[in-house]
């Protein structure tokens, strides 16, 4: 079975982020860029699955300009087998992605497409449920648990009520949770090794182009800040001003 | 004019909260140029949750969908449900919770739109915010002319309807067939007699500070004592302490209740992302250079081991 792992370039979880002044957007130049963190969980546990005999093959796809084989290379030298760049420009809408997804899907024969919940860039949490609609299949969001039991996979998932688990048929669309596992350090040898794994380009015409009428993204805008507190000095003090403000 | 179809997020006897504020969110749209609001309802023998969906004020009408393979949440199932109930419609909002991103984006791949997630203002018809980068930014995003505007609708940003409407119920027929490729096997709740930590009014948290599970029992003492729901930092679930479904933060919950008090929290951003809605934050940490206290509107530098009996003592 084929795993397809999606990976986005995103600004680094530990960067952060600030508004440009002129409002087009958020500061990019000269900040660390990273592979998605729950992308890279996806592809964790997508690594797993091969080591554990339940799949032959981890492909890594990312979609955009060239700076994303960047991204795919950390991917292959986590231990994907082989990468694809969709050859894009850098703002599509989930609606594409998914598009894009489904296609290669098809035209890989994937068994799992294993997305990560959402970026931490446009927090959107869309591209994993888009892709089911779109190829017709299973969709496991927020997955904290996945266990393949030949045909079907069984995933627990993380919802606001607790733990929810459900079966599903293979092929399907799984889209990871923090919690799923915590993916490994990538060693200087795999990194080596990871410059000799193919690394094959396609055009997005090629798999269905650009889809859907785009929401346009105007103005960016800091959060308003919120106004400065006190300090008490005690427990007395801290029920008191409580109970003033008709609190508890 | 707008016509405004919300999904109703339910657990097959109440409705969520966050339908409530849905309903908020599509009346902000409304008041640009008219329009109706209705709510779907999907799930097998709803009708009391379809009754308390038409009770919201605004409601204009509540379509009520019974059908056996609609009793589980499954997207693969509410999905193509709240696709063909779009049908007209200009708007089809749920609320951001598991559930709405769950189904709505599934809905909107079929309907052949875009998707808005996190809606927190609404600026015109077809204008609205959102947060971006963990809330970091906020984007103005409009809509162009002819498409379907889906969107889920972001809990913390809105206050619920009220009730007093009085809403036509209307029963409407499931028009898709059961998914045979995904199956619910069960829900295993966080539960408890506790407040739901989403929409509980008081939240009491507790971070890596409080040393154990069973210290913990100090954050329940003092959440029971004020009917509070209970959350935890991040730190205090990879320690081990508390469950996950307790954490409040980005990768967490993103609440807003009217009083919020951290225990031993020293204040990651990615924490402090999941709580700057709250009405009043209150802060107790041992160090005074947290950056809790940065955000907190009451700010205590002590031992919440003292700190904490002493609280409740003196509300008695």
């Amino acid at each position: 079975m084929k795993i397809l792992v999606g990976i986005k370039r995103a600004v680094d979880y530990n960067v952060r982020v600030r508004v440009k002044s002129d409002g087009s957007g958020v500061e990019t130049d000269g900040v660390k860029m990273s592979v998605n963190p729950f992308d890279e969980i996806a592809l964790e546990e997508a690594l797993r699955l091969k080591e554990a005999g339940k799949a032959d093959e981890v492909i890594v796809v990312s979609i955009g300009p060239g700076d994303v084989q960047q991204q795919l290379r950390t991917g292959l030298a986590m231990g994907a087998d082989r990468a694809i760049q969709v050859e894009a420009g850098d703002t599509l809408q989930p609606l594409t992605v998914a598009q894009v997804f489904k296609a290669l899907a098809e035209r890989e024969g994937a068994g799992i497409v294993f997305l990560g919940k959402q970026a931490i860039d446009d927090d959107s949490n869309q591209v994993g449920q888009m892709t089911a609609a779109l190829w017709g299949r299973p969709q496991a969001t927020f997955a904290s648990k996945v266990s393949l039991n030949g045909e079907t996979a069984t995933v627990t998932r993380e919802v606001d009520a607790g733990l929810e688990t459900i079966e599903i048929d293979l092929p399907a669309v799984i889209t990871s949770d923090l919690r799923l596992n915590e993916p490994r350090f990538v060693k200087l040898p795999d990194i080596m090794k990871a410059k000799r794994k193919p690394l094959d380009v396609i055009a997005l015409d090629e798999l269905g182009g650009v889809v859907g009428v785009a929401p346009e993204a105007g103005h960016h805008a800091p959060p308003e800040p919120r106004g400065r507190g006190i300090m008490v000095d005690d427990t007395a003090a801290l029920v008191a001003e409580l109970k003033n403000r008709g609190l508890v | 004019m707008s016509k405004i179809l919300i999904l109703a997020e339910h657990d097959g006897d109440t409705l969520n909260p966050g339908t409530a504020k849905a309903v908020s969110c599509a009346q902000a749209i409304t008041a640009h140029g008219g329009g109706d609001v209705d709510i779907l309802v999907l799930g097998d023998g709803i009708d009391g949750v379809a009754a308390q969906a038409s009770a919201l004020q605004g409601v204009n009408a509540v379509l009520a969908t019974n059908a056996p393979h609609l009793a589980a949440p499954l997207a693969a199932n509410h999905g193509p449900e709240l696709a063909a109930a779009a049908d007209g419609y200009s708007h089809v909002l749920a609320p951001s919770s598991t559930y709405g991103k769950d189904v709505l984006p599934h809905a909107a791949a079929l309907m052949g739109v875009n998707a808005l997630s996190d809606i927190m203002a609404v600026d015109g018809e077809r204008a609205f915010k959102r947060p971006v980068y963990a809330g970091n930014a906020i984007v103005d995003v409009s809509v162009p002319e002819g498409a379907v505007i889906a969107g889920t609708t972001r809990s913390a940003s809105w206050s619920a309807a009220g009730e007093g409407g009085s809403g036509a119920v209307q029963d409407r027929a499931a028009a898709c067939e059961a998914a045979a490729h995904t199956r619910y096997v069960g829900l295993e709740g966080a539960g408890g007699d506790r407040p739901d930590l989403q929409t509980a009014p008081v939240v009491v948290s507790g971070g890596r500070a409080l040393g154990s599970a069973e210290n913990f029992d100090l954050i329940y003492g003092l959440a029971d004592k004020l009917g509070a729901a209970v959350g935890a930092s991040r730190a205090a679930v990879d320690a081990g302490y508390v469950p996950n479904d307790m954490q409040v933060g980005q990768t967490g919950k993103i609440i807003s209740p009217e009083l919020y008090l951290a225990f031993g929290i020293s204040g990651a951003i990615q924490h402090l992302t999941g709580i700057k809605d709250a009405g009043t934050i209150v802060a107790v940490n041992k160090d005074a250079d947290a950056p809790i206290f940065e955000v907190a509107d009451i700010g205590l530098v002590g031992d919440l081991f003292t700190v904490i009996p002493e609280f409740e003592q003196q509300l008695s």
